[in-house]
C-alpha cells in the first residue's frame, strides 16, 4: 500500500519520531475510549440519582460514583468527547478566522493589514477569562455548541499574527520572486507558494489553539456558567467543588477528570513538538 | 611539508621541530546511513611561522580538519582515530582544563562567519578584555586598555575603534577585531576557516594582509582554510588540496600552482579563469562522492581523466615524492609529473597512461 | 540598432540614501552581447538588476523594453515583457520552495505561458531544457530541492530560464555560491546561450575575472554611479579609472610572479558619509585634486571603447550621449 510504504519511508527518513507517534497515540486512544466507551456504560447512569451515591471505586462502579448518584466512569465516558468537541469547534474556527485575516494582513499591507493588526493586538491584551465570563454569564440557555462558539470568538488573534508575520516572510523568499517570473498570479502565488510553506504553523497554531479553548472552557464550566445539563469534564469539576468533594476525601470524584484533562494536553503538546520534524523536510539530518 | 636536504618519511615530518603534527587523523559523523567519513586518515606537519593553505571544495573535510584542530568537532561528528600534537603536546588526550588553556592561548581559531559571533550588545573593547582576562592574572584598568589598543593598532584598526559596538563597523573592520580578539593572547597557531568568504575584494586584500603582519609579528603559523586556490596561492608558503576527506596532494605553492602532480590539483588549477588573455572555461565535470559507503578505489577516480584500472581497486595513500612534496595517487612514484592527458575514451584501461 | 532594453537616466534613491544616479543604458537587440556590471556591494548593481527585471520601479527616469515603458505598459505586454526578460538568481537554495519537487519550476512556466500543447510535449521540452545545461532529467526530476547539490540547482534554474526562450537573461552572481569546479561549467553554458541562441546576458558581479572571461563589455559601478564601462579587454586588462585600478590589483591572481598588489591598502572601505558633490571616489583616490571635490566627473573617453569618470582624462573627448553602451564593442 502506498501509504504504509510512505509512512515508513518517512520513518526512516526521521521524520516521524517517536514524540509524534505517542502525542498521536494518546489522542487516539482517548478518542478510542470515547467512541467504545459507549458501548459499556448505561447513559443514563449519568444522570443525578441513577446509582447509588458516593461509593468509592468497586467492581460495580470501576471509577465509583458521586454525591449525585451519576457514575464517574459513563461522565468521563461521555464527558471527555463533549469536551473535546467544544475544543476542536473552536480551534477550527479559531485558526479558519486566524488563516484568514493573517492571509489577508499580510498579503494586502497597507490599511487592511493596519486595521487588522491593531484589532488582533487590542484584543490580545484583554483579558479573555474575564471577557468570556461577562459573555458566558449573559447567555439565557448555554449549550456545548454556544460555549464553543463563546471561547471561539477570542481564539483568533494569536494566530493571526503567526500567519502574518510568517506571509511577510515568505513574501520576501526568492522562491516568490521566481514564481512570478514563471507567470504566476497574486493569488496562485498566495495559495500554491505560500499557503503549503505555512502548513507547520497552522497546525501548530491549531494544536496551540485546541488547548488553549479547551482550558477556557473548562474554565469557564468550573466556574459553573457552563452548559450544566450537559455532561463534560469541566461540569463534573464543577459538581465536585460544590460539593467539597476535596475535603469530604471523595478524591474518584476529582481525580480522574484531571487525569483526562492532563492526557489531552500532553497528547496535543507532543503532537505540537513532533509535527515541526514532520512537515519540515530540511530538518532532516543529512545522509 | 618544507623543503629540506634530507629524504622525509611519509608522514612529512620537518626537521626543525614543527609545532604541530597531525597524524592519521580521521572524523566520522553519524548519519542514518552510517558514518560519513569527513576526514579519512590525514596527516600534515607545521613548522613554526609557516603559512599553510588547505584548499578544497564543499565536502572536502577542510572545516572539519579545522574544528578537530582544538577538540571542537559537534555531534553528529566525532574523532575517531589519529594524534594531534601542539607543541609536542597530545590535544586528543588532553583535560577538559588542559584543552581550555591551550584553546586561545596556543591555537586561535577564527571560524567561518566570524563577524557575525561578536556579541552585538557589548562594546568591542569589552569583548577583547573578556577574552583576555578570562585567561590571564588581572591586569590593572589601565594596563588592559592599553593592551587593547595595542591589539587593534597590530590589525590596523584605531584604537578609538575600542568603544564601538558591532554593528557600527564595516565587514572587514569587523573581520579585524575578531582577528585581534583570537590573537590577544599570542597564540603559536593560528588557523583561519574562510575568513574573507563574505568580504568584497579590496577589502579582502587589506584583510589578509593584516592577517599576514599579525602573523609575522606572532611568529605563529597559521593554516588558511578556503576554496579560492588564487587567495591561498598569494598567501600560503605550501598548499595542501583535499578531496573527499583526503589530503591527495600537498607541497610548496609554487609547485603546485605551476607542475601539480594529482589530477585533481591540475584539474583545479586549470579550471581557474584567468584575467590575462580569453580561453575556454572548463570545469570537472561529475560529483564529489558520498562520504557515506564510499566504494573502493581512490575517491577521484570516476572524475579523473588519468584513471585506469588499479584506480578502481585500490585505494591511494599519501606517499612523498620528492622534498616536502606529497601526493596520493596510483601514477606515482615512478615518474615526476603528469604525462599528457590521455584522451577520454580511454578513461579506466588496465594500465597507467 | 533596435534597443532590446533602455534604461533612461533611471535613479534609485531610498530616503536618503541613492542606490543609484542617473544610468542610462540601452542594450541592442540586433547583436546580443554579454555584458558585465560589476562593482562591491554598494555599488548599486543589484538594484539595477531589479530595476531591469521590473521589480521595482525606478525613482527617476524610465525602463523602456522594446520601446515600451515598463511602468505602462498593458497587461498583455507586461506578459511579455515578465516572459522575456528572465533573471538566474545568487542563491540556489532559496530560489525552490521545499514544498514541491524541482519539477515545480520547470512545470509552472510552460503550463502558465503555454509553451506546449500537451504533457508529451512540455516533457520533451523541459528534458531538453536539462540536458542543454548538462543535467540529467532523470537524475533531476522527481527530486526534492534538498536532495541536489548547489551546482545541480543553478543549473536547473538556467534551464527554467532557457525553457521560456527569453530575449534577455539577467544574471546575479549566478556562481558566487557554487563550487569553484561547476563555476566554470555554468558560466560556459550561460556564454553558449549567448552564442548559440542569441539571448542577451546581462552578467551581475563582483568577480572581474569570471566577467572578463565570459563578457564582452563591463561597466564598474562605484556607488550607484559608472566609474567606468567599455569592452572587458580595455576595462579589466588597462584599466584607467583610480577604482577599476584598485579593483584589478585587488583581485588574487594564482600566480606567483605576479605577487599582490604589493602596496598596502589604506582606505580599504568607503567612509560612512560622501561628499556632498564632488567625485563619489574623493575620499579613497590617491590622485584627487581640488575639482575632484567639487564636481562629478564626466565620462571621459581615453580611448575608443572606454570610458572612465576620472578626472585625470579630462583633456581627452566627453561621451556626448548619455547611453553608456555606445562605448560597448559590438560581437
Amino acid at each position: 500500500m502506498r501509504v504504509l510504504s510512505g509512512f515508513r519511508r518517512s520513518h526512516t527518513q526521521g521524520r516521524i519520531s517517536g514524540t509524534l507517534i505517542l502525542g498521536v497515540s494518546i489522542l487516539l486512544v482517548i478518542v478510542l475510549c470515547s467512541v467504545i466507551g459507549p458501548f459499556f456504560v448505561n447513559p443514563h447512569n449519568a444522570h443525578v440519582g441513577a446509582v447509588q451515591p458516593r461509593r468509592p471505586p468497586s467492581a460495580q462502579f470501576l471509577l465509583g460514583t458521586d454525591s449525585q448518584g451519576r457514575d464517574m466512569l459513563t461522565l468521563l465516558i461521555y464527558g471527555t468527547p463533549n469536551t473535546m468537541k467544544m475544543g476542536l469547534i473552536a480551534g477550527f474556527i479559531g485558526v479558519g478566522l486566524g488563516l484568514f485575516f493573517g492571509l489577508l494582513a499580510g498579503s494586502f499591507g497597507g490599511i487592511v493589514d493596519a486595521m487588522i493588526r491593531i484589532l488582533a493586538d487590542a484584543l490580545l491584551t484583554l483579558p479573555a477569562i474575564a471577557i468570556l465570563v461577562i459573555i458566558a454569564g449573559n447567555v439565557g440557555h448555554m449549550t456545548t455548541n454556544i460555549m464553543a462558539l463563546v471561547v471561539a470568538s477570542l481564539s483568533w488573534m494569536f494566530t493571526t499574527r503567526t500567519i502574518r508575520a510568517q506571509v511577510l516572510t515568505i513574501r520576501e523568499r526568492s522562491y516568490v520572486e521566481v514564481a512570478r517570473v514563471n507567470g504566476e498570479s497574486a493569488f496562485e502565488i498566495l495559495f500554491k507558494e505560500i499557503t503549503p510553506n505555512l502548513l507547520p504553523f497552522i497546525v501548530a497554531s491549531f494544536v496551540g489553539t485546541v488547548g488553549s479553548a479547551i482550558l477556557a472552557v473548562i474554565g469557564l464550566e468550573a466556574l459553573g456558567l457552563g452548559a450544566l445539563e450537559e455532561t463534560t469534564l469541566g461540569n463534573t469539576i464543577y459538581w465536585s467543588q460544590q460539593s467539597a468533594a476535596v475535603l469530604r476525601g471523595y478524591w474518584w470524584w476529582w481525580g480522574p477528570p484531571i487525569v483526562v484533562i492532563a492526557l489531552i494536553f500532553l497528547g496535543l503538546f507532543l503532537t505540537s513538538i513532533g509535527f515541526d520534524r514532520f512537515a519540515n523536510p530540511k530538518l532532516i539530518r543529512r545522509t | 611539508m618544507t623543503v629540506s636536504a634530507q629524504p622525509i618519511p611519509a608522514a612529512g615530518f620537518a626537521v626543525a621541530a614543527p609545532i604541530l603534527v597531525v597524524q592519521a587523523l580521521s572524523v566520522h559523523y553519524d548519519t542514518t546511513s552510517g558514518p560519513a567519513k569527513a576526514v579519512n586518515d590525514v596527516s600534515f606537519s607545521l613548522r613554526p611561522g609557516e603559512r599553510l593553505g588547505l584548499i578544497g571544495e564543499s565536502g572536502s573535510g577542510k572545516t572539519t580538519v579545522a574544528t578537530a584542530l582544538m577538540r571542537l568537532t559537534r555531534a553528529p561528528g566525532r574523532i575517531v582515530a589519529g594524534s594531534i600534537k601542539l607543541d609536542g603536546r597530545e590535544i586528543l588526550k588532553m583535560t577538559p582544563r588542559e584543552l581550555r588553556e591551550t584553546r586561545l592561548r596556543e591555537i586561535a581559531l577564527i571560524p567561518q562567519g566570524a563577524m557575525s559571533s561578536l556579541n552585538p550588545v557589548m562594546r568591542l573593547e569589552d569583548q577583547i578584555v573578556d577574552a583576555i582576562s578570562a585567561r590571564m592574572h588581572r591586569m590593572s584598568r589601565t594596563d588592559l586598555k592599553q593592551r587593547v589598543a595595542e591589539l587593534l593598532r597590530n590589525v590596523g584598526l584605531d584604537p578609538a575603534v575600542a568603544r564601538r559596538y558591532p554593528h557600527e563597523l564595516s565587514g572587514g573592520m569587523k573581520q579585524r577585531a575578531v582577528m585581534a580578539i583570537a590573537t590577544s593572547l599570542s597564540p603559536k597557531l593560528i588557523v583561519a576557516d574562510e575568513p574573507t568568504s563574505a568580504l568584497d575584494v579590496v577589502v579582502q586584500r587589506q584583510v589578509m594582509q593584516t592577517l599576514g603582519k599579525l602573523q609575522g609579528g606572532l611568529g605563529a603559523a597559521v593554516i588558511l582554510i578556503g576554496h579560492d586556490l588564487g587567495l591561498i596561492a598569494q598567501f600560503a608558503d605550501t598548499v595542501g588540496v583535499m578531496y573527499a576527506g583526503k589530503i591527495v596532494e600537498s607541497g610548496p605553492v609554487r609547485q603546485m600552482i605551476e607542475a601539480p602532480r594529482h589530477p585533481y590539483t591540475k584539474l583545479l588549477v586549470e579550471s581557474l579563469p584567468r584575467i590575462d588573455t580569453k580561453q575556454a572555461l572548463i570545469g570537472i565535470p561529475g560529483l564529489p562522492p558520498r562520504l557515506v559507503d564510499m566504494p573502493p578505489g581512490c575517491s577521484f577516480a570516476p572524475r579523473c581523466p588519468y584513471a585506469f584500472d588499479r584506480c578502481k581497486r585500490e585505494t591511494t595513500a599519501l606517499q612523498a615524492i620528492a622534498p616536502g612534496q606529497r601526493v596520493a595517487c596510483h601514477l606515482y612514484p615512478g615518474r615526476t609529473a603528469l604525462p599528457p592527458r590521455p584522451p577520454s575514451d580511454t578513461m579506466f584501461k588496465d594500465v597507467a597512461p | 540598432m533596435s534597443p532590446l532594453i533602455e534604461l533612461q537616466s533611471t535613479a534609485k534613491t531610498y530616503g536618503s540614501l541613492t542606490a543609484l544616479d542617473d544610468i542610462t543604458l540601452s542594450l541592442s537587440e540586433d547583436a546580443p552581447s554579454m555584458t558585465a556590471i560589476a562593482g562591491e556591494s554598494g555599488s548599486g548593481k543589484t538594484t539595477l538588476a531589479r530595476i531591469m527585471l521590473g521589480f521595482i520601479p525606478p525613482s527617476r527616469g524610465r525602463v523602456l523594453y522594446r520601446g515600451k515603458d515598463v511602468v505602462k505598459m498593458t497587461a498583455a505586454e507586461r506578459r511579455q515583457f515578465r516572459r522575456e526578460v528572465q533573471p538566474v538568481f545568487q542563491d540556489p537554495f532559496d530560489v525552490f520552495n521545499p514544498f514541491y519537487r524541482i519539477d515545480h519550476v520547470l512545470t509552472t512556466p510552460v503550463r502558465r505561458y503555454g509553451l506546449a500543447r500537451s504533457d508529451t510535449q512540455a516533457r520533451k521540452l523541459i528534458g531538453e531544457a536539462l540536458s542543454r545545461v548538462g543535467l540529467r532529467p532523470q537524475d533531476t526530476l522527481g527530486r526534492f530541492p534538498h536532495e541536489l547539490s548547489g551546482g545541480q540547482r543553478q543549473r536547473i534554474m538556467v534551464a527554467r530560464a532557457v525553457l521560456l526562450k527569453p530575449r534577455l537573461i539577467v544574471a546575479d552572481e549566478p556562481v558566487s555560491m557554487v563550487d569553484a569546479s561547476l563555476r566554470a561549467t555554468i558560466l560556459d553554458e550561460l556564454r553558449t546561450l549567448n552564442r548559440e541562441l542569441d539571448i542577451s546576458i546581462a552578467y551581475i558581479t563582483h568577480d572581474l575575472t569570471t566577467a572578463f572571461q565570459i563578457c564582452d563589455n563591463i561597466m564598474i559601478l562605484y556607488r550607484g554611479a559608472v566609474a567606468e564601462a567599455g569592452s572587458v579587454e580595455r576595462v579589466i586588462g588597462d584599466p584607467k579609472h583610480p577604482y577599476s585600478r584598485l579593483l584589478v590589483s585587488s583581485i588574487p591572481v594564482p600566480d606567483l610572479s605576479k605577487p599582490w598588489g604589493g602596496e598596502e591598502v589604506h582606505n580599504a572601505e568607503p567612509p560612512g558619509s560622501m561628499p556632498g558633490s564632488g567625485c563619489l571616489f574623493a575620499p579613497r583616490c590617491p590622485h584627487a585634486t581640488e575639482i575632484c571635490w567639487k564636481e562629478r566627473p564626466s565620462k571621459f573617453l581615453p580611448d575608443r571603447h572606454r570610458l572612465a569618470a576620472c578626472f585625470l582624462y579630462r583633456d581627452t573627448p566627453v561621451l556626448n550621449e548619455p547611453n553608456i553602451a555606445t562605448v560597448f564593442r559590438q560581437r
